[in-house]
């Protein structure tokens, strides 16, 4: 569904992502955990095509992106949720939504998305940057949504956003995996929320992956180790 | 300014106030298109009167075609859609060959586009000539209309008017009401993630910059009524358009609108008063002052930062 393979990325001489190699597959929610610094944004922003990178491999349910721009990967089926939402705070909420179905045919939001997100329907003429940091990482997830994508990558979604609002993100990640059998790649730091989500956890340190597991046979202690500084 | 009665300072405001509104016309017509790009784009066009000037010129070429067939009364709609058009895919085709390079380079941007409206004002020079050049005005456009006798109110400055507000309501209906709208203000608000929700940016700079651009080429079709033209005719506008757009605040429709009536109506009023660079200076004091109060402009939109 999703390859990558020997992925770099680099700022100027300083080489951050190096060689990065992974799989996901349909329907599946990987999670890559790691601490403030080992390139989890820069990994997620050179997929997106927002960062330059070089790889040999960017393939999405077949279609190789190497080298292409952000719009052509969300065309082939990727979608990104920002580290920091990233709303555009002077839109209403529902033209944020609309921004996303640039592949649709319609211009009308998919009822599902507010039957997910309830709180954007009541909310959907008001401004997105009036909105609260929960509101706001709901607003990004559907916005990603609507562009009905086969890979969903969320990059640092529970930051900065309080505790029971995590559990409701987590619900609905799950929500979203099930209905429409999708490949969710999550970037994290709270471990908590990764063990309600992720299938499989891979940690990553200073640019390259350290450690594999499947989360049934995750060791917490082991990936709190890595965690922490 | 005390040598006059009540009366006739009555009848000068309202004439003085009229004019004005022509020249707020002009002046909104070529701050919305500049608004657009500038607002829209932070490109800092000094090409901008040169579009206009395009715009007047096609509108010029298109009378003397109506004058030799015989259809005067006709031509001036068929022009002013013509002065869009054109000014339109000189915009795109700028901002593919010189704009799109430099975005990352505002103060470049500035100086290509100042050495681009060179060209072109040399460009017009050596097309249609030095002297300046005038549209024949069909009947229904000339003339004008007296309310009291000791009031004139041109005709054709309620026609650039009308166009004006036709103008501006598209504008409004295309940047909130159509795709291409929300594709702008998404791209405007943030880029990286305008491309990353699946806009094609680069796509919508070059619409955005070629909209501009053909709204000051209507701009010049409704300049074509109210003065002649010359090479020089659009630099002559420029600082008060983007006068207009700084002090209006960047991105604001409504801004805009109040601000170059503002501004054509103090400079229109004040320059019967005073000599035309006092009411300029005067003008132009206000505005440094209340620009010191409010930097955004006056209706910048309020949000949380």
């Amino acid at each position: 569904m999703f390859e990558i393979e020997n992925l770099n990325v680099s700022y100027g001489q300083s080489r951050v992502i190096h060689g990065l190699s992974f799989k996901a597959n349909k329907n599946e929610t990987l999670a890559i955990m790691g601490r403030n610094g080992m390139g989890k944004t820069t990994l997620f922003k050179s997929l997106m095509g927002i960062l330059p990178s070089t790889s040999s491999k960017t393939v999405v349910d077949g279609v190789d992106l190497n080298g292409a721009d952000s719009y052509q990967r969300v065309a082939s089926g990727l979608a990104y949720v920002p580290q920091g939402r990233m709303i555009f705070p002077n839109m209403t909420v529902q033209e944020n939504i609309e921004t996303g179905l640039e592949k649709s045919k319609s211009r009308e939001i998919p009822e599902e998305i507010f039957a997910l997100f309830p709180v954007l329907h009541e909310m959907r003429h008001r401004k997105g940057g009036n909105l609260s940091g929960g509101q706001q990482q709901q607003l990004a997830i559907a916005r990603a949504l609507v562009t009905n994508p086969k890979v969903l990558l969320l990059d640092e979604p529970t930051e900065g956003i309080q505790p029971s609002i995590i559990k409701d993100i987590a619900k609905v990640l799950n929500e979203i995996r099930k209905m429409r059998e999708i490949t969710i790649i999550v970037s994290e730091q709270v471990l908590s929320f990764t063990m309600d989500i992720a299938d499989r956890i891979i940690v990553i340190d200073k640019g390259t992956f350290i450690h594999e597991d499947l989360r049934d046979n995750v060791d917490a202690a082991k990936i709190k180790g890595y965690l922490s500084v | 300014m005390f040598d006059y009665s009540m009366a006739e300072i009555g009848n000068i405001v309202v004439m003085q106030g009229f004019s004005g509104i022509s020249l707020f016309s002009v002046l909104l017509l070529m701050a919305l298109g500049l608004a657009v790009i500038f607002g829209q784009m932070g490109v800092i066009n000094m090409a901008h009167g040169e579009f206009m000037a395009l715009g007047a010129y096609t509108t010029v070429l298109f009378s003397q075609v109506a004058v030799s067939y015989d259809i005067v009364s006709y031509y001036f709609i068929f022009a002013i859609v013509a002065a869009f058009i054109i000014a339109f895919i000189v915009g795109y085709l700028v901002e593919y060959g010189l704009i799109r390079h430099l975005y990352k380079r505002p103060l470049d941007t500035l100086l290509a586009t100042w050495g681009l409206s060179l060209i072109m004002q040399q460009a017009f020079r050596s097309i249609f000539g030095a002297k300046e050049v005038s549209a024949t005005l069909p009947d229904w456009l000339l003339g004008s209309f007296q309310p009291t006798p000791d009031i004139d109110i041109p005709i054709n400055g309620v026609f650039v008017l009308v166009l004006a507000a036709v103008v501006t309501a598209g504008v409004y209906i295309f940047m909130f009401r159509s795709r291409w709208g929300l594709r702008m203000r998404a791209t405007v608000q943030n880029r990286i993630m305008a491309g990353a929700v699946g806009i094609n940016t680069k796509k919508v700079d070059r619409v955005t910059f070629a909209l501009g651009c053909g709204i000051a080429g209507v701009a010049g079709a409704a300049f074509t009524t109210i003065a002649s033209t010359g090479p020089t005719t659009g630099s002559l506008y420029i600082v008060d358009s983007f006068m207009v757009v700084v002090f209006g605040g960047a991105a604001s429709l409504l801004g805009t609108i109040a601000s170059a009536f503002g501004i054509a109506q103090a400079q229109s009023i004040l320059q019967f008063f005073m000599t035309s660079s006092m009411g300029k200076v005067a003008t132009l004091m206000v505005i440094v002052g209340i620009l010191m109060m409010r930097p955004e402009g006056l209706f910048a939109s309020k949000l949380r930062k």
